[in-house]
């Protein structure tokens, strides 16, 4: 078990890559063998990722580097600064591996019903595989370089993914789209990932961040950075991208993209602290990411309530949702330099906004399921279309209620939980925030009362009067993620303290993240 | 393990689902208290328009687009603006992008 534990960051990373090339073979001699590798690789991975996470919350920070005797010797033997390939996985890249490996799973198990209909799903089963690998590896690595190629790695299966049913034009044009935003973002990933070079002779993250002296190429790389992420997280108002890309992907991979766009907020946070760190104008880069936050929140809800395409509205909503997590790490990054604000009301903000980054995984997750359910049973995703579902597709329902409460705050829901804890922490940061976060929650609840009643509410319409509940795996990816949802509802005293806590630490101490790689 | 402690405040969810179940019980109890003579499959549970046909099952739903119909009218001035921003075109993406770098470039650049 001690070994597996020492390899699982590696391992973690190269299984799905092993399986992604040994889907499409398996493939050729049976197609339901290929189901249970998939599904038996994921479950795995999410085992490998829980006995990780629980060696990191006992024994700190997981070293991993690649091509050494010894996968915790990071700096060779003559030499001053790490060379190799290091994977660093804190309490931040685990809670952010967590909800990757979850949704993921039930993502796959979702999409065994929903794209049996389709063919080409040896392509489909590796794509999806490979995101997985470029998730994970954006989470995990320690070094800028190769969070590039994971970037890319995630976005390139993401836009493939996104266009896979081809015979839908909007299918085709979301994913041209999605590959155009990430190329560019990914450009200037890799543009400031060259002036670090250029300076610094150095792309480890932990070495970086102990010499960094914040010049004007540094600034113009942090801007770049910054921006590069906030557009692939869908931040206002580079958000444009996300209703297109979202509506058009299959069910399973809009849960997936969320999840991935989330990996692009974990990249932003991970520059923003520990990559520059106290080098910066907390304030300065704070007020930004706040001001983003605040304008995703209030753009992406306004323009949720009008759509009548269920996932576009869903989409908006994920831009609105990425803004309480903006805000909250936003004013925990504002505050960094102040340890008596920090201590106050800066910690609990952050931790705030990251429970809301795993509470939005499952319950936008979850919502994007059953809308791909939706369209699955009815073969529209226009809501003026739909209505009175309900009577036949019962388990969809609860399924839709619970993600709906949830997004929107209402008690005992998690959603409330973590959007309480902004709220507080918030007030005392700048009520006025606080104030506008708690409206766009209310703003949030009417469009999902305005979708639900459009959906399921109402008598049954001639036309779905034999429709019929969701297929059996796709109740069962949905149920994943729902009793997930319950149960973070029921706890989240033990899930804050458990996961959240830790890697909201983990963010602001620089200092243990940089000696676990160059010692010290 | 439920309660949730942060900063001058806490959460418990436990306590809420109680009170919800009491609420639950009391409105239950008020309901049973109520009128019995309620006959299903009769005229009682016929739709009344006040002597009118009722409209047929498709157009008793109220759609999508017709709902908050009142709220979109009331902000026109923030809407049309906004509606109008999202264009679709690829290149309005990339023209943001490159704006919005520009502008924090020389935020870090003039404030620190």
């Amino acid at each position: 078990m001690d070994k597996l534990i020492t390899h699982s960051p590696i391992l973690i990373i190269a299984i799905p890559l092993l399986a992604a090339f040994l889907t499409p073979l398996i493939s050729r001699v049976n197609e339901k063998a290929r189901d249970v590798l998939v599904i038996t690789t994921l479950a795995f991975v999410e085992f490998l990722v829980i006995i990780l996470a629980r060696d990191i919350y006992a024994n700190g920070i997981h070293i991993y580097t690649l091509g050494a005797s010894s996968p915790t010797l990071t700096i060779p033997e003559q030499y001053m600064v790490p060379v190799r390939i290091i994977l660093e996985v804190d309490a931040m890249s685990i809670f952010m591996g967590i909800i990757s490996a979850t949704v993921s799973l039930a993502a796959a198990v979702y999409s065994l019903s929903f794209m049996k209909e389709e063919t080409g799903r040896d392509r489909f089963y590796t794509l999806l595989l490979l995101m997985i690998v470029g998730m994970f590896g954006m989470e995990f690595t320690g070094d800028m370089f190769n969070l590039f190629v994971f970037l890319e790695i995630a976005s390139i299966s993401g836009a493939a993914l996104a266009a896979f049913r081809t015979r839908f034009t909007d299918a085709v044009e979301g994913g041209f789209k999605y590959i155009i935003i990430s190329s560019a973002g990914a450009l200037v990933v890799l543009f400031s990932v060259g002036i670090f070079y250029a300076q610094y002779n150095l792309l480890n993250i932990a070495a970086l961040a102990q010499v960094i002296q914040y010049t004007m190429l540094d600034k113009i790389a942090l801007a770049l950075l910054v921006i590069a992420f906030a557009m692939k997280l869908g931040g206002v108002p580079l958000h444009m991208w996300v209703p297109d890309t979202y509506a058009a992907a299959p069910a399973g991979i809009t849960a997936m993209l969320v999840v991935s766009s989330q990996a692009c907020m974990y990249a932003l946070f991970r520059v923003c602290f520990t990559l520059y760190g106290v080098t910066l104008n907390m304030a300065t880069v704070g007020w930004i990411v706040i001001i983003l936050g605040m304008l995703s929140m209030f753009v992406g809800v306004t323009m949720a309530i009008p759509q009548i395409d269920i996932k576009r509205l869903m989409s908006y909503h994920a831009i609105s949702q990425s803004g309480y997590m903006l805000l909250g790490v936003g004013v925990g990054l504002a505050v960094l330099g102040n340890p008596e604000a920090l201590a106050t009301y800066g910690r609990e903000a952050m931790s705030g906004g990251i429970f809301h980054i795993i509470n939005h995984a499952l319950y936008k997750g979850l919502l994007f399921l059953t809308a791909g359910a939706l369209f699955y049973r009815t073969g529209t995703r226009d809501l003026n279309k739909m209505g009175g579902l309900g009577h036949n597709m019962k388990f969809t329902s609860i399924f839709f209620i619970i993600g709906a409460l949830s997004i929107s705050g209402i008690p005992p829901f998690n959603g409330f939980a973590s959007k309480i804890m902004i709220y507080e922490s918030v007030y005392r940061f700048n009520p006025i925030l606080a104030v506008i976060a708690m409206l766009v929650s209310i703003i949030t609840l009417a469009s999902f009362t305005k979708a639900f009643q459009s959906a399921f509410t109402g008598p049954q319409l001639p036309q779905y009067k034999d429709v019929k509940e969701a297929p059996r795996s796709m109740l069962i990816g949905m149920g994943i993620l729902a009793s997930i949802i319950i149960f973070f509802s029921l706890f989240p005293g033990l899930i804050v303290g458990w996961i959240v806590y830790p890697a909201a630490d983990a963010l602001i101490n620089q200092a243990i993240y940089i000696s676990a790689v160059m010692g010290g | 393990m439920a309660t949730l402690e942060f900063g001058l405040d806490f959460w418990n969810p436990i306590v809420c689902i109680t009170a919800f179940l009491v609420l639950i019980a009391g409105t239950y109890l008020l309901r049973s208290r109520g009128q019995k003579k309620y006959k299903k499959g009769t005229a009682q549970t016929q739709i009344f328009l006040s002597g009118e046909e009722p409209p047929s099952v498709e157009q008793r739903h109220i759609k999508a687009h017709n709902i908050y119909w009142g709220f979109f009218q009331a902000l026109k001035g923030y809407y049309d603006p906004t509606i109008k921003a999202h264009t679709g075109i690829i290149n309005d993406y990339i023209i943001w992008f490159t704006a919005i770098a520009t502008a924090t470039a020389a935020i870090l650049f003039i404030v620190g």
